[in-house]
């Protein structure tokens, strides 16, 4: 417990952070004992469906329900007039969780139904009738852009501009970042290279659908069971919309199978409870496939130019980039962390990174691992590949000579505290992998990545029960084995076995607020909230011994979960151990619990280095996946089995992403691949075994020195990928994904 | 006096200056006063921002303390994934 953060963290001798201890998740999971978002029913229960727009973009001039209405076993049928007023900063999610004036997307929901049965609430929609007036649509960022495009919002103005324009456009922001100057630094290249890159919209395809079930009383009090990465969030945004108090409405977080971002947010929460509120039943929502590729949020198609200037001996001169992110039908994409993540892992005097905030007639983006950074990622880290080729420079050599380390002015703004990029290139250059000869259209790739990290606000319970076991409750819900970081950090720090402690996502009712599980921030923040909480039972507990043994507290000290006499003035007492202490708490003062709660801040920034071998088919353009391994910076692997599986996650995402994820659509604005036929993620046959390097460098705000590691991983692999197949096909990728007809244009065989 | 910066599209609410210097002991205070000096300003930090102090960020605590020779630079409010 006597020990200091940062570096000195790795000399502790930890006993269970570091080990790979059963997953406390795991019979549930394989048992299927463990109950997700659509396992949740309640006496009474009504389905509910939700009417979607088949326009891209169209004015509704009328909803007549009245025949919906009338079918046997219908509730209940609302529309936007079912939600009334409600503050500014939810107007978007109002509107996007129910089309007002106009539809702004194919799938924009405009009215839902609640039934008795599915098959009745499947009768009523297609008994509703939308009078819809079919306008111009716009879904690729480039052509949004034009002042000819079709205007989606005209009260929308661009901001972040010197002057606010006088006609509104579907520029939404502007954003700038960097220092220096770029064209002198750009002057003093020995090549300067430029390029062009496009990337398509991919979903962050968790396995499970969107589910949750609402029930709201007369009384005004309410409950929500939906899979969710923020339970708080859902309870305050759900509250703001219906005008509920948030000690009305508890919600309570399912298993969830995947969110990656993408259950940052509400979609049809609001609509159930709005249903169950007018039907004054229980009311459950279930998405389908089809239903989550085309209305809820996937990441931003991007167009990104790029210009590097380099030096005979790689020095990175200078440094810019514009980029342009279409984030759907409403302003907020994550351009403005593309553009502050684009070239974070070069130390440059001069560097320059303008980033535009497009809207279009897309579903509203959601968070997706390290939002923004990847697509950055992929355009810079193509064209310092490009410059390593042409000067003839080794891509790990150029990498170290210009790496972001200890105190350099990141890209952003910041100097960086102590990060961990250049370990993990150093760790890249010493692995087998890097000497591995190819073969005959193979081709290696590397390419690095960053990610902010952070903390936010944490609360945490720990109840120290009478048979000495440890009840931990936490209000992040755990998508990524949090549940056994955290409770495995508590374990630690109370120095009891890790399967003495149980640790369970409690309901919104009984914690502190917590922010949304994101920002690769849970086992950072919510396990420093757990080391606190334990800290505040331990010293609870050293009063109890104190009291017991009739000595004052401070001659109490606690060691591998042993109260005892901290010196022999304190007099001959024999040790009590915490289940000795927790087997007495009634009678010595009752139940004996600790808690945190904080706004958790100190989150180290994240760095990866990712090296991937392709093979190329020249004839039909396929590309096979050879070998890939991952290096990051983990701070301290607290569980090194589920530190490898974020690696190996976010690897295999960016793989789908680069060679066959998009969202196409067809001239009608429709989605033309709203399911996973058409829609192709990466399956188990298309994969080799991710290796995993975890690379330790500490994070000085932490005490046991643990950085997230949820999201950088996914930022390399698109360039990574692209610079290997670049080099196996000998022609430069610009596009993702680079699906088959596309290597094939490519290599000029179509 | 704590220096302030600003992301590169905000430089022109701080009428072209790279940086200021305020008398400030927090976070809390350095968001005080460029709001009321910099109207601007006061639109961004109303939507939200994240501050940086000495290279460490915070995403939203605006109690935190500053050293007087702290280093803060303004950045948009992060999301993440």
């Amino acid at each position: 417990m006597n020990f200091q953060p940062g570096k000195d963290a790795l000399k502790r001798n930890f006993k269970i952070v570091g080990t790979r201890t059963p997953r406390p998740d795991g019979l549930d999971k394989i048992t299927g004992r463990a109950r997700f978002g659509a396992d949740m029913t309640a006496p009474g229960m009504l389905w509910g469906l939700i009417l979607r727009s088949p326009h891209a973009h169209a004015r509704i001039k009328s909803i007549d329900t009245s025949s919906a209405e009338a079918v046997n076993g219908v509730h209940a049928v609302i529309t936007a007039k079912d939600f009334g007023p409600c503050p500014e900063d939810v107007l978007d999610i109002r509107e996007n969780v129910m089309a007002r004036e106009k539809a702004l997307y194919d799938g924009h929901a405009v009215a839902a139904v609640a039934a008795t049965s599915r098959a009745a609430a499947k009768q009523a929609l297609k008994l509703i009738k939308v009078d819809y007036e079919v306008l111009p649509h716009v879904t690729d960022v480039d052509e949004a852009m034009k002042p000819s495009a079709p205007i989606i919002n005209s009260k929308l103005f661009t901001k972040g501009l010197d002057k606010t324009p006088k006609k509104p456009s579907n520029i939404a922001e502007r954003f700038e970042f960097g220092h220096g100057d770029v064209e002198a630094g750009l002057k003093q290249a020995d090549l300067v290279i430029e390029r062009t890159f496009r990337t398509e919209a991919t979903h962050q395809g968790y396995i499970e659908p969107h589910a949750c079930l609402a029930s709201m009383g007369s009384d005004g009090r309410g409950d929500i069971w939906c899979c969710t990465q923020g339970h708080f969030m859902v309870r305050q945004v759900c509250s703001a919309l219906l005008g509920i108090d948030a000690s009305g409405l508890r919600v309570t977080a399912s298993e969830i199978g995947g969110g990656f971002g993408g259950k940052t947010t509400v979609f049809i929460e609001p609509v159930a409870l709005a249903l169950s509120l007018k039907a004054n039943h229980p009311v459950k929502v279930v998405m389908s496939r089809s239903e989550v590729l085309r209305a809820s949020g996937p990441t931003s198609s991007t167009s990104i130019d790029v210009k590097i200037g380099m030096k005979k001996d790689g020095t990175i001169t200078a440094g810019d980039a514009t980029l342009r992110y279409q984030g759907g039908a409403f302003p907020g994409s994550a351009v403005p962390y593309g553009a502050m993540a684009a070239f974070a892992c070069y130390d440059l005097k001069a560097v320059r990174a303008v980033g535009y905030d497009v809207i279009a007639n897309r579903p509203k983006q959601a968070a997706y691992r390290a939002p923004g950074a990847p697509m950055a990622a992929y355009a810079v880290e193509s064209v310092v590949d490009e410059l390593c080729k042409e000067l003839r420079l080794d891509p790990l050599d150029v990498r170290l000579k210009n790496a972001s380390s200890d105190g350099s002015k990141a890209s952003y703004g910041p100097n960086f505290d102590v990060i961990g990029l250049r370990a993990t290139l150093e760790a890249a250059k010493a692995h087998p992998h890097y000497k591995t000869k190819l073969g005959a259209n193979q081709g290696r790739g590397v390419a690095c990545g960053f990610w902010f990290n952070f903390g936010g606000e944490t609360s945490v319970s720990l109840n120290v029960n009478a048979d000495g076991t440890i009840g931990l409750s936490v209000g992040t819900p755990d998508i990524g084995g949090s549940r056994a970081s955290i409770g495995n950090m508590a374990a630690e720090e109370l120095g009891v076995p890790h399967d003495k402690v149980r640790c369970i996502i409690a309901d919104t009712a009984s914690l502190g607020y917590n922010d949304v599980t994101d920002g690769s921030r849970v086992t950072f923040a919510s396990g420093l909230a757990a080391i606190n909480a334990a800290r505040d039972a331990i010293g609870k507990m050293c009063e109890r011994a104190a009291g017991i043994w009739g000595i004052p507290v401070e001659a109490v000290t606690w060691e591998d979960g042993t109260a005892r006499p901290s010196s022999p003035n304190a007099g001959k007492h024999d040790p009590l151990t915490l289940a000795d202490i927790a087997a007495q708490a009634g009678a010595t003062g009752g139940p004996i619990a600790g808690h945190c709660e904080i706004n958790a801040e100190g989150a180290g920034v994240s760095f990866a280095t990712h090296m991937v071998d392709t093979e190329v088919d020249p004839d039909t353009g396929y590309v096979k996946i050879l070998r890939y391994t991952v290096f990051q910076d983990a701070g301290k692997a607290v569980h090194p089995s589920y530190v490898e599986g974020q690696f190996q996650g976010g690897a295999v995402q960016g793989i789908g992403w680069a060679l066959n994820e998009e969202y196409i659509y067809g001239k009608d604005g429709t989605l033309q691949n709203a399911g996973f036929l058409d829609y192709r993620i990466p399956v188990a046959s298309d994969l080799p075994m991710i290796d995993a390097v975890i690379v330790e460098v500490p994070n000085p705000g932490h005490p046991y020195g643990v950085r997230g590691v949820g999201e950088t991983s996914i930022v390399p692999p698109l360039a990574a990928i692209s610079n290997s197949v670049s080099s196996a096909a000998g022609v430069r990728m610009t596009q993702l994904p680079m699906s088959p007809p596309k290597v094939l244009k490519a290599l000029g065989r179509i | 006096m704590v220096k302030v910066q600003v992301w590169g599209s905000l430089k022109s609410a701080l009428e072209g200056a790279d940086e200021v210097e305020l008398q400030a002991a927090s976070i809390r205070e350095v968001l005080d006063q460029l709001s009321a000096t910099y109207p601007a300003m006061k639109q961004a930090i109303d939507r939200g921002v994240s501050v940086s102090v000495d290279g460490r960020m915070y995403a939203n605590s605006i109690m935190v303390p500053l050293k007087p020779d702290s280093e803060v630079f303004v950045l948009p409010k992060l999301v993440g994934g």
